[in-house]
């Protein structure tokens, strides 16, 4: 549990219990069958909207294909009872184990895919099962009938009593999603959803990450499924691997409020019993009038309230709390205590003292093309422990490219690149960072929608503290950075030049021996500037190793200990600031040989 | 097998796989103008093709508008006046809904828009599907010529190995490669294309060059609607359809485009046949049931292992 999850998990489990209780007693004065039909599919497809939201929703993960495991479920507690009179007690557990396998085999292959192709793939999955199983000649099956052992059997005439075991199933499935948000896989999953690329930077597996929340989540669909076909009595392919129950999963979370426990649950309460009504009042003059309802529904909702209704009326009431100037920050940030109180993990050593004799950073021949151009070009140069080094050169030169390099972003072609001994390259990029590399971006990488603490927290996880140990050294990097009186703001609400130094933070927190920065100065001005570098002359002065990409020059000349300049891939010149300005070759790449004539004259 | 029956089949395979392929390719230049130009994730392009089918079928059956056509004209002509109809309801779909979620709005944004694309596309596709079937009904209906029920004979070839060409798809097959023919110049050469193009590849610049992009993007919106539309026309004149039917053929349509290399016309138009060609010989191994599962298995495996496509080649900046 990450820290200050404890009220705000009360809080949940206490609504949730009042919800429950009053939905079931509101059944008990619902006595028409059919309402008392929509009563259960309410729970049902709340929890299948659950189950979408932490793959989906959290991880950002979109899926259109979540039909496999409610299907894979469904079919699972049927066939059971049909060939082996196993009870759906047994039956749905069973079902929940092949929903996890199947996860696994879908997400192997459809993971290395991203964005829209990866929806698209997902959507194929269902659709192909469903033709198999038409093949296979499970056009419609039915459940046996136990007159005998209705308990055992789950079988029972009162429909009440599916409607309380839909309640509790939609309990815990509630629990492990709100226990899933406030630990740090809720938080690596949303950085992942925000931007994959910096949360892989802050040391966090996205892969291994997106992997379990798919389990999870199919998991909990296939436990879903496996309900509803006790609910129904009866599977047809398209019942339950067909396009319109992926598309509930779907419209109930979006419709109720994305990456929120609480959206599928409100989502599903509004729509069911609307949908359903509908279908039952007009569905004999106009019989696709459910579907119908679920489109104007997602339309409306995405173009009106893009994030749910949850959100929105969570922003409505926080903007209207703002405005009587209830401060969210002082509440969130702990601020100096908890950095200073019980270290399990000390800052890594930095101080000079621990320097040793040996280059920090080795880098050899490393080379990286494109196609034909060759971006980074037997780029060699060393950096010693403690030691600033400036990489400068023109647009183009290739100083992105070789930090991508460096950082497992990119492969290299040839060349090698050693942190203390150990090679950097073939390795992931969480992989570099875990090594102790911390790394700024170009264009500053955020997670917009979490709270600049939260943004930091990213950072300490990644480089695998335990809950307590990451709050409090991201506590301690954000005051290191200046940023501690802004820790509870969202990071999208941030000026420039505080993203920089979040950005900055991030990669503290990971307590990383050698910083990759760049840009960091790019788009401030010259006071911000300033103040940028009174922070990394501080770093500095702790020991921190930095290779710095910058262009502002006056700054470099005042931070850097020694240049390396580059210049169509290739390494320019190396040395002291004052030598490489005076440099023929260096004044040439930047100002072009007539100046270099004229300077000469 | 018996070899002459083996040749037979092989032979008609390729016939259909050539003809019904390039159906395909023309639907396939539909999705690859929203899709593979713009990037804009339309899943409700199956939709549109249904739209093609019903709007041929209401104008061209009996007792309609157009039945004075007669059944050999009549449903290839009623599926090219597809094209406007949908020109028109695509292009109105882009205005008031899908330009919300693309385009210069989502440039630069998290994840470029895809997921609003995705979720308002779903929205409309349930809405088509589902108002479909209140409007049409949900029983499959046909639009009926003689000549799908004719064909000519090639042969015998190979012994007693002869070779059927479907006469209504053989016409559907010729007015499909003319309209992409017309399409690729109309692209290519008029100002129009040229606009249409720039708006697409950099919506930013475009702009700067004084193009209406927006308008720009609701014309090719809109082309890209009316040009799968025609292929539903045509492809109504040899299958029966529901309001449903729209879901078979989306899939097609991505693997063609993505198989083709997003951004290509013309790759969509070879993913298309492509994609044509390996249904129509998964028919000769495997049973009725799995062709539509094989054509999920075999973009499966497209996005996987070739996601720039077979000609494309992939250009992505970390």
């Amino acid at each position: 549990m990450r820290q200050g999850a404890g009220p705000s998990l009360r809080r949940n489990f206490t609504v949730l219990g009042a919800v429950c209780v009053v939905y079931l007693l509101a059944t008990l004065l619902v006595t028409n069958s059919y309402y008392q039909l929509i009563m259960t599919l309410v729970p049902v497809w709340a929890l299948f909207g659950v189950s979408w939201n932490i793959l989906s929703g959290y991880g950002g993960q979109l899926s259109f294909g979540h039909a496999s495991f409610f299907g894979i479920g469904a079919y699972t507690v049927t066939l059971a009872m049909v060939r082996w009179a196993l009870t759906p007690w047994l039956g749905i557990p069973l079902g929940m184990l092949l929903g996890g396998l199947a996860a696994v085999l879908i997400g192997i292959p459809t993971f290395r895919l991203r964005g829209h192709y990866f929806a698209l793939s997902m959507l194929a999955y269902p659709l192909a099962i469903l033709y198999v199983m038409q093949y296979l000649g499970f056009q419609e099956v039915s459940m046996p009938m136990y007159r005998e052992h209705a308990l055992r059997y789950m079988e029972f005439s009162e429909p009440r009593v599916y409607t309380l075991i839909g309640v509790l199933l939609l309990i815990g499935g509630v629990v492990v999603s709100v226990i899933i948000e406030k630990s740090r896989f809720g938080l690596a999953l949303l950085a992942i959803r925000q931007n994959e690329l910096a949360a892989e930077a802050a040391g966090i597996n996205a892969r291994r990450w997106k992997m379990l929340s798919l389990i999870v989540s199919g998991m909990l669909g296939a436990l879903v499924g496996g309900f509803y076909a006790r609910v129904l009595l009866v599977v047809t392919p398209e019942s339950v691997f067909g396009m319109l129950v992926s598309a509930q999963a779907v419209v109930v979370t979006l419709f109720g409020g994305v990456a929120s426990v609480w959206g599928p649950v409100i989502g599903a309460a509004i729509l069911v019993p609307l949908a359903e009504t509908l279908q039952a009042e007009l569905g004999t003059y106009l019989p696709g009038i459910q579907g119908v309802v679920y489109g104007i529904a997602i339309i409306a909702i995405m173009l009106l309230s893009p994030d749910g209704l949850f959100w929105t009326i969570r922003d409505r009431l926080l903007r209207h709390e703002a405005a009587h100037g209830v401060s969210e920050v002082t509440a969130v940030a702990p601020d100096v205590k908890l950095a200073s109180d019980g270290w399990a993990l000390a800052p890594a050593p930095l101080l000079p003292s621990a320097r040793r004799s040996g280059p920090l950073l080795q880098v050899q021949g490393l080379s990286r093309s494109f196609g034909g151009l060759r971006a980074v070009a037997e780029v060699s140069f060393e950096v010693a422990e403690g030691e600033i080094l400036g990489i400068i050169g023109p647009n183009g030169a290739g100083k992105t490219t070789l930090f991508n390099v460096l950082n497992g972003v990119l492969s290299a072609d040839e060349g090698s690149a050693r942190l203390d001994g150990r090679s950097m390259l073939g390795r992931k990029t969480y992989e570099v960072c875990r090594m102790g590399v911390g790394r700024t971006f170009q264009v500053v990488r955020s997670f917009p929608r979490l709270p600049v603490l939260d943004n930091v927290i990213v950072g300490a996880y990644g480089a695998g503290m335990s809950d307590r140990d990451a709050v409090a050294r991201a506590t301690q990097a954000l005051r290191e950075v200046g940023l501690h009186g802004r820790a509870g703001v969202p990071a999208g609400q941030l000026t420039n030049k505080q993203l920089r130094l979040m950005e900055l933070a991030r990669a503290l927190a990971g307590n990383p021996r050698l910083l990759l920065l760049d840009e960091t100065l790019a788009g401030l001005g010259r006071e911000e500037c300033d103040e940028v570098l009174a922070v990394l002359a501080h770093l500095r002065g702790q020991g921190m190793t930095i290779c710095i990409i910058e262009h502002t020059m006056h700054a470099m000349m005042r931070l850097a200990d020694r240049f390396v300049v580059l210049d169509h891939g290739r390494v320019l010149a190396t040395g002291f600031p004052r030598t490489v300005v005076e440099d023929a070759a260096v004044i040439e790449a930047y100002l072009g040989k007539k100046w270099l004539t004229r300077r000469e004259a | 097998m018996d070899p002459e029956i083996l040749v037979e089949n092989v032979l008609n395979a390729i016939t259909a796989g050539i003809t019904i392929g390039c159906i395909y390719g023309l639907m396939c230049i539909g999705l690859g103008l929203i899709f593979g130009i713009m990037r804009i994730v339309n899943f409700a392009q199956g939709e549109l093709l249904m739209l093609g089918m019903f709007t041929s079928f209401y104008l061209v059956s009996e007792g309609r508008i157009l039945s004075f056509l007669g059944p050999y004209w009549g449903p290839f002509i009623g599926a090219m006046c597809a094209a406007p109809a949908i020109f028109v309801a695509g292009a109105a779909l882009h205005r008031f809904l899908v330009s919300r979620v693309s385009g210069l709005r989502t440039v630069g944004s998290l994840d470029e828009g895809h997921f609003g694309q995705l979720v308002v596309t779903l929205g409309i596709s349930l809405i088509l599907q589902n108002g479909g079937q209140i409007l049409f009904g949900s029983t499959p209906v046909a639009v009926r010529t003689p000549l799908s029920s004719q064909a000519f004979q090639v042969g015998p070839v190979y012994g007693s190995a002869t070779v059927f060409l479907n006469k209504a798809k053989l016409v559907a097959f010729v007015v499909a490669v003319l309209a992409a023919i017309g399409l690729y110049l109309v692209l290519e050469y008029t100002r129009l294309g040229k606009a249409l193009r720039a708006a697409a590849d950099n919506p930013t610049a475009a702009t700067y060059m004084g193009i209406d992009v927006d308008r720009a993007y609701r014309i090719a919106f809109g082309l890209g609607s009316g040009i799968t539309a025609v292929a539903g026309g045509l492809m109504a004149t040899y299958i029966s359809f529901g309001p449903f039917v729209g879901f078979d053929y989306v899939i097609i349509m991505y693997s063609g485009v993505v198989l083709g290399g997003m951004g290509s016309i013309f790759g969509a138009f070879w993913g298309g046949v492509t994609v044509g060609f390996v249904q129509q010989f998964s028919a000769l191994v495997l049973p009725p049931q799995l062709q539509n599962a094989a054509i999920f298995v075999v973009f499966l495996m497209i996005v996987l292992l070739r996601p720039q496509g077979l000609f494309g080649r992939s250009a992505e900046r970390a």
